[in-house]
Formats: structure tokens, C-alpha cells, sequence
């Protein structure tokens, strides 16, 4: 949360009851944690009624009480249906939203250059998207809002048609950096600058350059400023090759162990059964979880080999070691399953230097959780 | 010519080491001592400064820079470099040899031919990078704006001061690009007259390739005279695009009037682009028109978009078995009842097989459903006259589907929910408990008689209904990457879903089946979801109400 957003007390407390976005963001969170879409709906359009400037409301009250939503799971104090019932909701004011200003655009508006809104494949996240197509609009550009999910052929198919000034690109997965990896080039190779969001890209936004996106941003607010300075289109260039942008690729490590992920995931659950003898009277659920944590190590760590970084994979354990405790689960069950990997990947050096600092991460864990989420979404 | 004291004088030390046969030796080459003079010269060398002769200065047989380098080459002694410079036509290249006694031959090369060869092969290298350059700039976008805007952004950049691309008109107007300098592009559309410039007219009609022709810059019209383009064009010219078969405009290069005017080589090569430039413009256009046929036709086939009706909340996802597709076999639809009274009609189905030509069928199964909406109070006719029709069809395929009539009844929101031969719908309730609508029937499309039994379920606030294809079901994958995804995870998915609405619903069916299948090939899948809203009142926003809704 970032008060410093705010406008002064004095300035929107007028005569009589004026939301702050303070205020409206409780009223918001209570309704939204209550399912109650009517209430929630009351909230915004009262804003709006009372004159708050559309962006604000967007940025400043929905988005933040969507990030609480994420940090409430995190916590376990929010359940998964709920989640996606507050996120629903939101989506469906920010359309009302989005109607209801409709009519009343100024002449002379989309003046800004057409611009297109997606998800990277396979990241179902769309509302900080959502949010950022609508700031856009708001501000004036065209925007063509492609939602979650954008299979990079159907991407490539739209630039063709509409030829926008920018793509901006929204990932909140880290797993899905390879796939936004694929998603820039091709977008950049039919000559069009992509502007990449999203908590996947790391603090700061690190991996974004290492993807070589024209820009990044950490919020919808950013994004519309940069987008208003202008991307400069990239420099076509005939052979791009995914090993260009990360040479370390050529060490086979990435390919390898996404390749044989499956069979990955199997031998590092029969390791774990070995090892771990009470395995052997986990039920049916308990077993499917237990593959699924170690799929998700897995994957974290097939990224971590693809961005070359193992800040990759030790912040995830040390996000889910959060999640863990947070439901009553010591952060150490993950140990012996990066112990059993390491055995299984003994021949991939990189691979075995990120499971080392791994395992130290989870060793030098105090035992307060802090319940980060997993990154700064919209 | 020659003249040569050899006789008269002792040969002195460097010039008798290198022996008399330099004399006759087919290069040019000269000894002078290390006061300036000429000592001797050979009959090449002769030939070449007739002013060389035994005594002469240096100073006044040879070019400047020879006589500089000797001066130099005095100083420095055995470490003397070779240099080179021009004399009359030629390009020379003379290396020292420094002899003891402080005398120095210079041998004499005639390098013009190489010099020459060497311009011409830089400056045909630059020339195909550029060409390079460009045929990856053009061919990067399929987009017949990009193509134009990167055209003349390229020719004025590199063949001329500005550049306008004339397209072949699109009903009375030309679409027209203009670059000065190869800065930003503009765009506009106007009613031009073709012939007012030299070439254009037949350029753009698709004449055999005309030679790019010399143009009286006075004779311009304004419109050709692009804006920001100061001064007088010093130069013009035409150059036709060839496309494919048809010409695909025409782009007319200026260069302003103390610029040099275009010389054969580079007409000659403005047309090489040109060529490129106008094969990437007919791939553009032609991909833009069938693009353009493609969503035209494809229009009646996407899924619809769903929204609620009379408080029931309708949602839909849909996803093909190929990413580079949008349409496949499986279909949904939602059909809201004429009146107040009447019920909606939602209907999901899955024509066997996938692709295009499972979606052709899936087009003529819901245009047949729509006309028999007036059935609809009667599922197992329907689907008996759905059959009837699939079976007199070219098509030898078959389908399945599911029916289900929506009916608000206060409170309470009623399903009759009928199954021809596909996945039964499963309901949610309100604590989470999720239960196989009992519906059973024969598909569709495959024998002459339909049977179909027809299940009645009451939803409170909260619960909902959801129809779905075995795309979901039989979705491979997982961790273990070979599982089916199965009903039992499906069913356990939506215990979590209790008190959704629809749309998060089918977002979370879609997300946790997508998960499932990971990169791997998957069959289409649709869901459809149906739920009462949680509260009492009528659902506040539906992203369709404009402006402020009232409950």
C-alpha cells in the first residue's frame, strides 16, 4: 500500500460524507469479502458519483483491495472460492465502469496510439491487465484488451491486423517466463516495442531486460506514463535466437530438465517415499498435494535455469515456506524433496548450485512467517 | 625517354646490390639520395614523372606526397612505411627500401583498379545490408500500414530526401504515406490525379515495368510536394512497385535541389527496393484480405459472448484444441426466452472430431437449434428433430450435446436439463456439495430415433450448474504428465466454487484444466456455467448496463 498515493485528508473530506480512498477501500474490502457485488458496485459508483477521477479509483481502491484479496490467501484467511469471487466482482465493476464512461468521452479522445493488452500464455491473472487496458482508455489511447491467456499465435495474428504503437504484456507466473520470452520476440520481430508488467519479472523487474522488452513497468500508472513518452519501436533484426538473449542456454540444463519434467517429478516422489517412510499412509489427496509441490519446485526451478538466477527459486520456497505456515505447516517439509532433486540432477551443476541455496534459504528461515504476496500486482 | 648515366657513373651501393634488371622491370621505381635528388629512375617510372631525371629534385618530378614521404623516409631510416597517394588518374602505392648509404628506392604500385574495386565492392556491400536491412524490416509486419509507413520511412532515409508510397486507389482515393528524412510517417487518403505526374498513372496501373523516369520538379501538384519538404526538389522519380501480379504502388523519391541527382546505379537500385518493398506490400494485402474473409466468416462460428438473463448469470469459456485456432467442435449457446414467462435456453455440445470442418458442423447445428427455439418447451423433439436433421446432412458426423431451459421462479431458479449422449451436468450447492444431473440420451447425428430422459433440479441463490465437454475431462496431464484430469478433480473443483458466480466459475474450471494439460496437445473444450446470484437482489452489474444500474 502506498498512502503517499493519497490525496490529503482535507481535500476530499467536504462538506457532509466524502469517500476517501481510504475509507472507500475498507467499505470495498468489506463487500468484496462478503460476495456482495451490490454493496461493492455502491462503493465505486459513490466515488465516482462524488467527482474521484476514474484512474484513481481504479488504482487506489480496486486494485489495492485486489492485492489485499491475494495477501488475505496467502494468509489462509481467504479461501480460494472467495478469491475468485472478489476478483470476479471487480472485473465486472471495472466493465460497469467502463460502460458508464462510455458516453460521456470527450471529443478528441483516443488521441494516444493504439495499444494492445495481454496476457502472457497460460497466465489466467487478467485483472491487473484489466485495470491497465481500462487506465489506458482512460487516458486516451485505443486499447484492444485481449484478456488472459493469449496464445502467442493469436497475438502475432492480431498485430497483423491492427499494427498497435506497443503491446503492453502482463505475466504474474515466474513459470511463465519462457513462455513471455517467446511472447516478446515474436512480437518484436513484426516490428512492435512490448511493454511488459506483472510480478513474474521479478523485483524491480529484472528479468524484463533480460528478455530484452522495450520497457517495463511496476504499475498501471507507470506503464500509461511510459506508454505516453513513447517505446521506441525495435530494431527488426532477421535471427533472433532464444540462446542471443541468455547464452547460458547452451549448457542444455533448462531444456533438459523441462523436458523430462514428468519423469522428474516421479523419481524425486519415489526418492521422497524412500526417504520419508510416513509417506507410505499419506491418503490419496495428501499424496496428489505432495506431487504437486514438488511439480511446482520443478518448474521454479526449470526457470530459475532459464532466467540463470536462483534468487528465482529461493523466493519461491520462501513464499510458499509463508504459505506453508500459514496453514500450520512447517516451511521444512520442502527440504528433503530439493535433497531428493539434488540427487536426481547430480550431473547439472547450475541446477545443484541453485538447490544448495535453496535448501539454505529454507534452513535460514526464523520461524515468524511474514506473509509477502507473491509479488506487486496492476 | 630514359634518361639513364649508368655508364658515366660507378652504380653506387643500393643500386648495384638490387642488380641492373630493375631497370627493365615492368614497375615503376625510382632511387633518390637523401638530399631530395633523383638518382636514377626506371623506364616505368619515367614514363610515369617524365620530370625524373638523374639530378633532378624530388620536389619537382613527383607529386607532393611522394616527395613528403621521401623527407620522412630520410629520417626514419630502415623503419620507412609505404604511403600512397594519387597521381594524374592513378592511384599509387610506393614502398621505400632504404640502403646504407641513405639512398632510398621507391618501388612504384599502380593500385587504381583495386582502389576502384574496392569502392564499388563497399559500396555494393552497404547496398545489400541495406537491402537486407529492409527486406527484414518489410517483411516483419503483415500489416499493409506498417508496410507503407517502413517503405518510405526506408527510401527517405536511404534513397532520397523524402519519399511518398502511392497505393492503388481504394474506391476513388489514394492511400498515400509521406517520410521526410525518414522521420515519422503520415498517413491520409486522397483524390489524386495519377497522371499528374510523369509515370505515376501508368505505375499504378500495372503497365509493364516503366524505367523510372525524370521528372521537371516544377511540374509537381502540391499533393506530391509532401509537406516539411523544404526548398525545391532539385530531382524526381517514379518507381513502380511491383507486387504480386498486380502492381502494389507506386513510391516517388525526391531529392531537394542541392542535393545530386539520381544516377543510373541508383535508379537501378531504387528499383531493387522497390521490388522488395512492393512483394511485401501484396503479402501484406493479401494477408489483411483474408483475414478480413476469415473473421467475416468465422463471425456466426466464435462462441458468444454471455451475459445474464433475468437474474440468472450465464458464462461461457471456450478453448480450441490448436492455439493457432479459435474454433474447433465443441459450441455453446445461450438463447433467452422471448418473454418474462419463457425459458432460456442454453445448449453446449461437441461435434465429433475437431478443426474447421467440425466447426463448419457446429455453425449448422446452432443456426437448426435457433429455428427450433419454439420447440424448446419439448427437449427430446428437439434433439429428435436435430437428429433428423443431422442425419440428411453431407456431413457423416455426429454430435453430442446438452439442453438446458432456464426458468426464474422467484426464489428459486429451475433446470430441465437434457443430455444426448454427452458428460451430464453437474450442480453445485450452496455447501459446497456437488451432485451428476440424472439426465441420459442417445447422441445425435447417428441413428434414426432419439431417446432422451430429461432431469428436473430446483438451484437456490448460490448454486449453479455446469455444462462442460469431455475436453475438460479427458484432459492429459498433471504433474505426472499422463494423467487424466477426470471427473472426480472436476467435481472437487467445484466444491470450492459454491456461491460463485458464473464467470468465476468457468474461469476456474478453464485455469485448473489448462494447468493440468501444461504445453501439452489437448481436444477442445468448452464449459458453460449457469448460477443464481448469491444475494437476494438482482445482480447489480453485469458489464452491460450502461452507466448507473438500479436494483
Amino acid at each position: 500500500m502506498t498512502p503517499a498515493l493519497d490525496p490529503p485528508e482535507h481535500a476530499t473530506a467536504g462538506p457532509g460524507r466524502r469517500p476517501t480512498p481510504q475509507t472507500a477501500r475498507e467499505e470495498l474490502w468489506a463487500a468484496v469479502r462478503d460476495r456482495d457485488e451490490q454493496a461493492a458496485a455502491g462503493v465505486v459508483f459513490d466515488l465516482l458519483d462524488e467527482g474521484a477521477d476514474p484512474e484513481q479509483v481504479l488504482l487506489d481502491v480496486i486494485a489495492k483491495v485486489q492485492f489485499r484479496v491475494g495477501e488475505e490467501w496467502a494468509a489462509g484467511r481467504m479461501t480460494v472460492a472467495a478469491e475468485h469471487a472478489a476478483t470476479a466482482i471487480h472485473d465486472r465493476i471495472i466493465a460497469a465502469m467502463s460502460h458508464r464512461a462510455a458516453p460521456g468521452r470527450t471529443a478528441g479522445a483516443e488521441t494516444a496510439g493504439a495499444v494492445a493488452v495481454a496476457c502472457v500464455d497460460g497466465e489466467w491473472h487478467a485483472l491487473p491487465a484489466r485495470i491497465l487496458a481500462e487506465v489506458l482508455r482512460l487516458r486516451g489511447h485505443r486499447v484492444d484488451f485481449l484478456g488472459a491467456q493469449v496464445p502467442t499465435p493469436h497475438l502475432v495474428a492480431h498485430l497483423h491486423q491492427t499494427a498497435p504503437v506497443a503491446v503492453a504484456l502482463s505475466s504474474s507466473i515466474p513459470t511463465r517466463l519462457p513462455a513471455a520470452h517467446a511472447a516478446i520476440t515474436a512480437v518484436q520481430a513484426i516490428g512492435v516495442p512490448v511493454l511488459v508488467g506483472g510480478a513474474a519479472f521479478g523485483p524491480g523487474g529484472r528479468y524484463a531486460a533480460l528478455l530484452g522488452a522495450d520497457a517495463w513497468a511496476p504499475d498501471a500508472r507507470a506503464a500509461a506514463d511510459t506508454l505516453a513518452r513513447g517505446v521506441p519501436r525495435p530494431v527488426a533484426r532477421a535471427m533472433r535466437q532464444t540462446v542471443d538473449d541468455l547464452p547460458h542456454l547452451v549448457d542444455q540444463e533448462f531444456t533438459l530438465v523441462s523436458r523430462s519434467r514428468a519423469q522428474l517429478v516421479k523419481n524425486t516422489v519415489a526418492g521422497l517415499e524412500r526417504r520419508l517412510p510416513a509417506m507410505h499412509a499419506y491418503t490419496e489427496a495428501q499424496r496428489e498435494r505432495t506431487v504437486e509441490d514438488i511439480a511446482h519446485i520443478v518448474d521454479f526451478l526449470a526457470t530459475a535455469l532459464y532466467t540463470d538466477d536462483a534468487g528465482l527459486l529461493t523466493r519461491f520456497l520462501d513464499w510458499t515456506g509463508d504459505i506453508l505456515e500459514a496453514r500450520g505447516v512447517p516451511a521444512t517439509v520442502l527440504d528433503p524433496g530439493l535433497a531428493v532433486l539434488q540427487e536426481e540432477l547430480k550431473d547439472f551443476p547450475r541446477a545443484l548450485d541453485f538447490l544448495v541455496e535453496g535448501r539454505a534459504v529454507l534452513d535460514g528461515r526464523g520461524s515468524c512467517p511474514t506473509i509477502p504476496s507473491p509479488g506487486n500486482e496492476a | 625517354m630514359t634518361t639513364f648515366e649508368g655508364a658515366s657513373r660507378q652504380p653506387r651501393g643500393l643500386v648495384r646490390h638490387v642488380g641492373a634488371s630493375w631497370m627493365q622491370a615492368p614497375y615503376p621505381a625510382l632511387v633518390a639520395d637523401a638530399a631530395g635528388g633523383v638518382v636514377q629512375a626506371n623506364a616505368a617510372a619515367a614514363r610515369l614523372f617524365p620530370g625524373a631525371v638523374s639530378g633532378a629534385w624530388l620536389d619537382t618530378a613527383v607529386p607532393g606526397w611522394l616527395a613528403d614521404a621521401h623527407r620522412r623516409a630520410s629520417d626514419d631510416g630502415a623503419s620507412a612505411r609505404p604511403v600512397r597517394g594519387r597521381h594524374e588518374d592513378l592511384t599509387l602505392e610506393a614502398h621505400p627500401t632504404v640502403g646504407a648509404d641513405g639512398d632510398i628506392v621507391w618501388w612504384l604500385v599502380d593500385d587504381t583498379d583495386r582502389v576502384l574495386a574496392e569502392t564499388a565492392l563497399q559500396s555494393e556491400r552497404r547496398r545489400t545490408a541495406f537491402l537486407a536491412d529492409a527486406s527484414t524490416q518489410l517483411l516483419a509486419s503483415l500489416n499493409v500500414q506498417r508496410c507503407m509507413e517502413v517503405t518510405v520511412q526506408l527510401a527517405a532515409a536511404n534513397l532520397a530526401d523524402a519519399a511518398m508510397l502511392v497505393l492503388p486507389a481504394a474506391g476513388r482515393r489514394h492511400p498515400l504515406a509521406v517520410s521526410v528524412g525518414g522521420g515519422p510517417v503520415r498517413h491520409s487518403s486522397a483524390r489524386i490525379d495519377p497522371a499528374a505526374v510523369s509515370g505515376l498513372a501508368e505505375a499504378l496501373q500495372g503497365f509493364p515495368p516503366v524505367p523510372s523516369r525524370w521528372i521537371d520538379p516544377a511540374t509537381l501538384p502540391p499533393w506530391a510536394n509532401p509537406e516539411g519538404f523544404d526548398g525545391p526538389a532539385g530531382s524526381v522519380v517514379v518507381t513502380p512497385l511491383p507486387g504480386h501480379g498486380v502492381p502494389a504502388g507506386a513510391l516517388i523519391l525526391l531529392r531537394r535541389g542541392d542535393h545530386a541527382a539520381f544516377d543510373a546505379s541508383e535508379e537501378v537500385f531504387a528499383r531493387i527496393f522497390a521490388a522488395r518493398a512492393g512483394a511485401a506490400l501484396s503479402a501484406a494485402r493479401l494477408y489483411t484480405e483474408q483475414a478480413g474473409i476469415t473473421a467475416t466468416l468465422m463471425v456466426e462460428l466464435l462462441p458468444p459472448k454471455l451475459h445474464q438473463v433475468q437474474g440468472v448469470e450465464f458464462a461461457g469459456g471456450y478453448r480450441a484444441s490448436r492455439d493457432t485456432e479459435r474454433i474447433g467442435g465443441d459450441f455453446y449457446d445461450v438463447h433467452p426466452g422471448a418473454g418474462p414467462g419463457q425459458d432460456t435456453l442454453a445448449v453446449l455440445g461437441d461435434v465429433c472430431g475437431k478443426g474447421l470442418d467440425a466447426a463448419v458442423l457446429t455453425g449448422k447445428i446452432r443456426t437448426t437449434l435457433q429455428a427450433l427455439l419454439p420447440m424448446a418447451d419439448d427437449h427430446r423433439k428437439l434433439l429428435q428433430l436435430l437428429n433428423g436433421t443431422l442425419l440428411t446432412s453431407r456431413h457423416a458426423r455426429y454430435a453430442t450435446l446438452v439442453l438446458a431451459s432456464v426458468r426464474r421462479e422467484g426464489r428459486l431458479t429451475r433446470l430441465r436439463l437434457t443430455s444426448g449422449g454427452h458428460p451430464r451436468p453437474l450442480i453445485v450447492r450452496r455447501n459446497g456439495e456437488v451432485e451428476e444431473a440424472d439426465t441420459a440420451g442417445t447422441l445425435i447425428g447417428a441413428l434414426p430415433d432419439v431417446n432422451a430422459r430429461t432431469a428436473e433440479i430446483d438451484l437456490h441463490p448460490g448454486e449453479a450448474c455446469l455444462l462442460y465437454t469431455d475436453g475438460i475431462t479427458e484432459a492429459r496431464g498433471g504433474p505426472l504428465g499422463d494423467v487424466l484430469f477426470g471427473t472426480r478433480r472436476l467435481r472437487e473443483a467445484l466444491a470450492d466454487c459454491a456461491g460463485m458466480p458464473a464467470e468465476a466459475i468457468v474461469e476456474r474450471v478453464q485455469m485448473l484444466a489448462g494447468e493440468w494439460i501444461g504445453d501439452r496437445a489437448h481436444d477442445d473444450m468448452a464449459v458453460v456455467a449457469i448460477s443464481v446470484p448469491h444475494s437476494n437482489h438482482l445482480t447489480a452489474v453485469d458489464g452491460h448496463t450502461r452507466g448507473r444500474y438500479t436494483a
